[in-house]
Formats: structure tokens, sequence, C-alpha cells
């Protein structure tokens, strides 16, 4: 793409980021022209958030250059960069909840009185003539911000945002929580500054608003630089094979193995259930004996759905029944006294404690249902520990080893051991394969399909790597924008017509 | 519940009613009970009594406002540390008192410093950190002298016992002080770019940085303000007890705390008021004062009141918070249907 030079309001060339351990990003390139709204793509975890806040001062490169308005900088903290003329919305909303609206926007740069005070009358008119004026929003500025819903605060975040004669707009994920309207309205504001010559950074991961509101795109993936794109020129089944890094292959239908046949019944079933910024109006069912996937770009919602299903999130609207009975969720407690059972996806964060050993990690989700004060005789805790050792051939030298010691994967058999003690009817795997090797990945994907066959289990298999859903599951759910779009069934199920699905092409046969 | 009794609830000023009211009605019940209790010198004598807490408190405070565990429990060990380096410097060397009190300021300063250094350097725990520098200062006090040492100094006993005329009332210096550094701490709290730092870093401190507020050098400034209030602390409790002792100023850490709880500051950081401190220490001296006006009672029943008025005041942190979130659901439903509505 031939681009002047001098249209560039910020290069950024070569950035590297180290973590301690882990390298966060590795040679990303960004450009970034005056008057241009350009979208940063990836999935979760591909390093845009990081690359805005090596931009913003928040974190320092390693190694790179970052040239903004024609002169090198080097920004040591977000106050710097913010006097540069950068201006961010963080992911999070990032104000100070227990301080008013009005100092929220204002903190930092406060107008001020005869004797240098902070001069509040004028701080609240002001606050309350920009919500008006640029956002249309007619609040209490001086209640505190944590009176004001979340989609509020965010209004408010990019108030404080807009405010600040800035250069370069940063919005990460503004309009997760906002509702039509306002997203709608966000727009427009983002058209004005457009027009003023403001260039501004949009990133988000609903391919419709990226679509509606960005010039270009750039896109990265697992930290390096893809590439950047005219978003007219790029198709979407393009873009979204670019975020996974698969070249598409129209005749790709992989060998089907033997999968599970699901029985007639359903397990479990949601009608319009909604979780507000998680779930958006779901309905959907899983049968008895049947590996159904959840199919989506990282933080396309799939894990909220998960969560959602065990009780983790409450729901505000919709029913969930299981085995045909309505029931109440209230806490993960409920779901597993229905039998469901949820092996999370950071499995060093949610699952193992790792002080523990295989024994009494196995043992602990059934005594968490029994009750902490129910006593389970030693003899049967090691009954227990040694089947599921042995049914899932987790490599230890005894049962009384410390689980920190074993392999990844062997951890996250324990993990799903755990489980399957309490002799769920429904197991939910979140990316049980993550960082784990071929072999005892492959091991997992069969334990998976075995249990649906064998036990008429039913299980929910979330991954992101779709060879995997391909081979396991007898049917998917393609979630998008924390939607359901569409459900792909039997013969159906292969990585192009998923990757399709997920741009919007395909429709499944039903 | 009638919307004006939920907005009050709401309100970040509740708990400074609360205290506010609760001050008044145990004056009342004092003043109801004892004959020559309710008097503008009985009122007064709350401040003189209670100057040097006062002062100490207000330091307290800044650090819990500031979040992350802020705590201070060096305080009472600076003020024994001070009043003894006071003692000393009288009785040993040629020194001054006015210089002398204008040195020993400096003690304040060096414990804050190294409070705030480690706290925001080596991000350690401030509960830890203080109570180090809480060991150190008691210790250091009591290589000074192990015994109680009095301060003899002519100038500097006339200075105690100097006071404010009000009609027939009076008021100390150390009072005066104290409600000097109440004002001063109150408009600094409010009406300063530090001041408002101090909440924003109390409520959110990732959100902070990410504002542009220079989190580490507010916190410092902020244990360097508590140091400072301790050893001011300790110059006004000196002047009531014209000695310096290795146990003077013991457990006023937790008085410190007590009060300021009790004065509406939460423990998270990010909500306070320096006025409501004030009615938290006035409490507890109400409280003092109404025993001892009763005669027979003994002192620790002080104590007593102020662990179940500290256990109230957390319990209804509590419910306020309970109810701020019951309203900011209301609020995102009610905002829900009415873009519903709209449509």
């Amino acid at each position: 793409m031939a681009s002047n030079e001098s249209d560039l309001i910020l290069e950024m060339k070569n950035i590297d980021m180290f973590f301690p351990g882990v390298k966060a990003l590795k040679d990303v390139t960004f450009n970034l022209k005056k008057g241009e709204i350009h979208s940063l793509m990836g999935e979760n975890g591909a390093g845009k958030s990081t690359l805005v806040k090596v931009l913003t001062g928040v974190y320092q490169k390693t190694n790179g250059s970052i040239r903004f308005d024609g002169e090198i900088i080097e920004p040591k903290s977000p106050k710097e960069s913010q006097e540069m003329g950068i201006s961010t919305v963080y992911q999070e909303v990032n104000l100070c909840s227990n301080l008013t609206v009005a100092e929220n926007i204002f903190i930092g740069r406060e107008p001020r009185g005869k004797f240098n005070q902070i001069d509040w009358q004028t701080m609240n008119k002001n606050a309350k003539q920009l919500l008006h004026d640029e956002l249309g929003i007619d609040i209490d500025v001086t209640k505190v911000l944590d009176f004001y819903p979340v989609a509020m605060q965010q209004m408010i975040a990019i108030a404080r945002a807009i405010d600040t004669k800035c250069k370069i707009l940063i919005l990460d994920e503004p309009t997760s929580s906002l509702s039509d309207r306002e997203t709608e309205r966000l727009f427009q504001i983002m058209r004005n500054l457009k027009n003023m010559g403001i260039s501004i950074i949009f990133i988000s991961h609903f391919l419709e608003q990226i679509y509606t509101i960005c010039d270009r795109v750039t896109i990265l993936r697992d930290g390096t630089y893809v590439g950047a794109y005219d978003l007219k020129e790029l198709p979407r089944i393009q873009l979204i094979s670019k975020m996974m890094g698969k070249e598409i292959k129209e005749d790709e239908i992989e060998a089907v193995v033997d999968k599970s046949v699901p029985e007639k019944e359903n397990f479990i079933e949601t009608d319009n259930v909604t979780v507000p910024g998680k779930v958006k109006d779901l309905t959907m069912n899983i049968k008895k004996g049947e590996v159904v996937g959840f199919g989506g770009l990282l933080g396309s919602g799939r894990t909220e759905i998960a969560e959602m299903l065990f009780g983790i999130t409450e729901k505000t609207q919709g029913t969930i029944k299981v085995d045909g009975v309505e029931v109440s969720v209230k806490s993960p407690m409920d779901q597993m006294k229905n039998r469901l059972a949820f092996c999370p996806e950071d499995r060093k964060l949610a699952g193992i404690i790792g002080d523990l050993s295989v024994r009494e990690n196995i043992i602990l989700a059934m005594q968490a249902k029994d009750g902490m004060f129910k006593h389970m005789p030693r003899h049967k805790q090691n009954e227990l520990a040694d089947y599921y050792i042995d049914l899932l051939r987790i490599k230890v030298s005894d049962r009384e080893q410390l689980i920190k010691n074993l392999s990844g994967g062997n951890q996250q058999k324990v993990i799903i051991a755990r489980w399957l003690a309490t002799e769920p009817n429904l197991l939910i795997l979140d990316e049980p394969t993550r960082g784990i090797d071929v072999g005892t990945k492959t091991e997992i994907e069969g334990l998976a399909v075995r249990l649906a066959k064998e036990k008429r289990m039913s299980v929910v298999f979330i991954s992101g790597e779709m060879g995997e859903m391909v081979r396991t599951c007898s049917r998917i759910l393609i979630i998008r924008d924390h939607e359901k779009i569409t459900e792909l069934n039997g013969d159906e199920i292969s990585t192009a017509h998923i990757m399709q699905a997920i741009a919007g092409d395909y429709h499944g046969q039903a | 519940m009638p919307k004006f009794l939920s907005d009050l609830i709401a309100s970040p000023r509740f708990s400074f009613y609360v205290t506010g009211l609760l001050f008044i009605i145990l004056f009342g019940i004092g003043s109801v009970s004892f004959e020559g209790f309710f008097s503008p010198q009985v009122f007064l004598n709350l401040f003189i009594d209670n100057a040097a807490l006062i002062i100490v408190t207000v330091g307290v405070t800044f650090c819990i406002l500031s979040g992350g565990g802020g705590i201070d429990l060096s305080v009472g060990a600076v003020v024994s540390l001070t009043c003894m380096s006071l003692a000393y410097l009288m009785r040993e060397t040629s020194i001054g008192p006015y210089t002398s009190m204008f040195l020993v300021l400096f003690i304040g300063v060096a414990i804050g410093l190294i409070n705030g250094f480690f706290i925001t350097f080596f991000k350690l725990q401030p509960f830890i950190v203080t109570l180090g520098t809480m060991f150190l200062c008691r210790g250091l006090t009591a290589m000074i002298s192990r015994d109680s040492v009095p301060i003899d100094n002519a100038v500097y006993g006339e200075l105690a016992f100097t006071s404010l005329e009000i009609g027939d009332c009076f008021l100390s210096l150390g009072a005066c002080i104290a409600l000097i550094v109440v004002v001063i701490a109150t408009i600094v709290l409010r009406y300063t770019s530090f001041g408002r730092s101090v909440y924003a870093i109390g409520g959110n401190e990732q959100s902070a940085r990410l504002m542009g507020i220079r989190v580490d050098r507010v916190r410092l400034l902020v244990y360097v303000i508590s140091g400072v209030c301790s050893a001011l602390g300790g110059i006004a409790y000196s002047w009531i007890m014209l000695s310096g002792y290795t146990l003077h100023g013991l457990g006023m850490e937790m008085d410190a705390i007590a009060s300021s709880v009790i004065g509406g500051t939460q423990l998270m950081g990010g909500v306070g008021f320096i006025p409501g401190t004030l009615l938290g220490v006035m409490i507890q001296g109400t409280i003092l004062t109404i025993i001892s006006f009763q005669g027979t009672l003994s002192a620790w029943w002080t104590k007593i009141v102020v662990g179940i008025l500290l256990c109230l005041f957390i319990v209804m942190q509590a419910l306020v918070t309970e109810h701020k979130n019951r309203l900011m659901r209301l609020n995102a439903e009610g905002s829900a249907k009415k873009a519903k509505k709209a449509k």
C-alpha cells in the first residue's frame, strides 16, 4: 500500500515487548494515517491491548521505534502520552468509582479558581455541558460514579477521552457494554472527530462494527504482525482466516472418526437466555450422549456461555431447563447438584491447587458437592483416585504426588478426573488441550467422545483449534459477538465451514 | 423506602451525618445525666485533651484514604520518640525549645519517607512496613532513655500553658493547632489536585495511574504527611505530659484508626472526610468525659464502648454499600427499560 510519509500521524516500527518470560509482541508494525479510523484486530491475547499500552506508556517496549507527529517518542507514563495528545479509553472502565462523575472527567486538569483551588462549580457545570453537548447525556454529575450502570460509566470514560485536545483517540473495546443506540451515538462522535482530522484506533470484537465504522485494519496474531488492509478490499472470510492463521480450503473436509450418536432427549435446554454484556438471547439444547462444540473466535463469548450454563454468571432473562425441568441457577453449586461439571479454561488460575496431592485434587469437587463436613474415608479416597488415575492414564509416581510437579497434560487430566468423580451428566471442557503435547491432546479428544458414547454423558467441548472440534463434536454451535448465529451438524462439520459460518457466509443446511 | 432517605444513605457523606448525630446524642446523654456537663468548657476540653490524637488521626486518615491497604502503625511510636527527643534536646543540649520543636518535626519527615519509600518502591504492605518502623521508633526512644525524662525548660512550660481565651473559656495551644491541622487537611483534600489524587488512588489505583496520576509520588507524600502529623502530635502530647517516656502514645495508632473509621473513613480507601475523623476522636473523648463525670466506672469502659461502636460502624458501612449496589441495579434496569420504550 503506497502511503505518503506525511500522511502518517503515527508509525510504530518493529515493536518488541517482553513480559517476564513471555514475548508479548514480536516485530509489530503499526501505521496510522491522519483522520482515519483504524481497527486493530486479533483474537484475545493477540497483543492488541499490549500494543496500545506500549503506545500510551503503560508498558515500555523492549525494541523498536515510535514516530508520532513527525518525532520519535518514548512514552514513559500515561500522563506523558496524554500530554502529547494520545487519549485513551481502556478496555475495562478505568475510572475511579468513588469520585463524582465530574471529577472523573476532569481529574488531573480541573478548572482552577482564584487561589488555584479546584473550582467545583465550574467543573460540575463544564462536565454537565460536555456530556450534554457531545454525548447527549443528561445526568447528575455531582453523583458518585458507582451510582451509574456500567454502560453509563463507559460513556463517561469516552467523554473524558474526547475532551482532551487529542490527536489520536484510542478506543479499546468501548462498545462491549453499550446498547445499540449508545453505540450509534458513539459512531456519530467518531465520525465527527474523524472529520476534524483526529485519528482513531478502534478495537472491537464486533465484526459488524468494524466494517461499519473503520477505514483500515491491522491484524495481529499471537503477538506478531499479520498485515494492514483496506477494509473495503478485505472480505470478512479473509479477515477471519488471517486472524486465525488458517488458509481456507473449500474442499477440506476432514475424515470423520467414529463420533458419538446422541439420543433424542435433551439434557439441558436454554430459552432466550441473556447475561448482560456476556450472552445474548441464547436458545440452544444439548442432548444426552452428545458432544457439542462452541465455535468462534477467542472473545466471541463461547466461554461466557459455558460460565452461564454452570451458574458462574447469573442470567437476567430466559429459562434454563435440565432434564426437561426448569431450574433456577444462582451459583455453580446449584448446577453441580444438577450434575453439571466445568473444567475452566485456565487451569493454573481456576483449576489446580498446586500444593495438594493428586488424590486431594481429584476428590476436591466431590467433597465440595457433599458438603465440607462430610467425611470421606481414606480408603474410599484412595480407591477413587486410583480408579481415575487408571481410567485417564494419568502419569504419576503415586497418588500422593503434588500436582504442581506434573506436566500440563497430566494436570489437565487430574482436573477432568476431579469433575468425573462427581459423576456428572454434562461435562464442560473449556480449552482442555491448551498447552498440552500432541499425544495427550489426542487422548483427551478421545476421552470426550468415549464418555459420550459409553457413559451417555453430554459433553461441551470448547476449543480454539478447529481441527479438534471437527474431530470430536457431533454438533457445533457457532458463536459470534456473544450470540449463537448458526449450528453445524454431522457432515457439515469441517474447518472451512466453521470459518465461513463465523464470517457469516455459511448458514448451515438446516 | 422514601426517596429522600434512600438518597441520604447513598450519599458519600452519610457516615459523617451518622457520626455527627451520634456525637450529639452522646453529648446530650452526658448533659442530661450530669450537672455541669453541658458547658462550653467541657466541650472545648474535648479538643484540649485530645489535641495530639486529633493531629495523629488526620495523618492516619490520609494513609487509609490512599488505599492499597494504607495504614500507619508507627504514629504512636513516633509520638513517643518526639517527646523523648524534645526532652533530651532541651535537657542535654543548649538547643532552644523552638529549634528543638523544629528539629523533631524532621523525625516525622524521616519516618514518613522511610515508610513511603518501602511501600512505594518495593511495593510492600503498609501494615508490615509501618509495624517495622513502629518497633524501630519505640526502640530508639528506649535507647535515648529508659526512664521518664521530664521537660523542665521554662519557656517550653510556658508554651504548654499558653491558651486562647474565648469569653469565659479557653482553648490550649495544642487544641488550636489541632483545629488548624483539621482545617488545612480538609481544604487540601477537597481543593487541591494532590488531595483529589489521594481519593483517586484510594478508589482505584490502576485507573488513577491510567488517568495520568503519579501514584507513587502521591502515596509517598501521604506517608510523609502522616509522619509529620505524628511528630506534630508528639509536640502537642509533650505539652500535656511535659516529659519523654518510652510508653507515651502506647496504642495511639489503634485509637487513631478507630477514630478514623468511626468518623466514616473506609478501610478500603477512597472514602472519608476529615471533619468526620474529628468527630470520631470527639466521640471517644465524650465517652471518656461521661465516665469521668460518673465517677465510679473504670476508664476501660471507654474501650468497651469504642469497640462496640467500631463493630457497628463497620456493619453500617457494609449495609450502605449493599444499599448502593441495589440502587445501581435499579438504576441500570430503569435505563434499560427507558431505552426499550424509546425504541
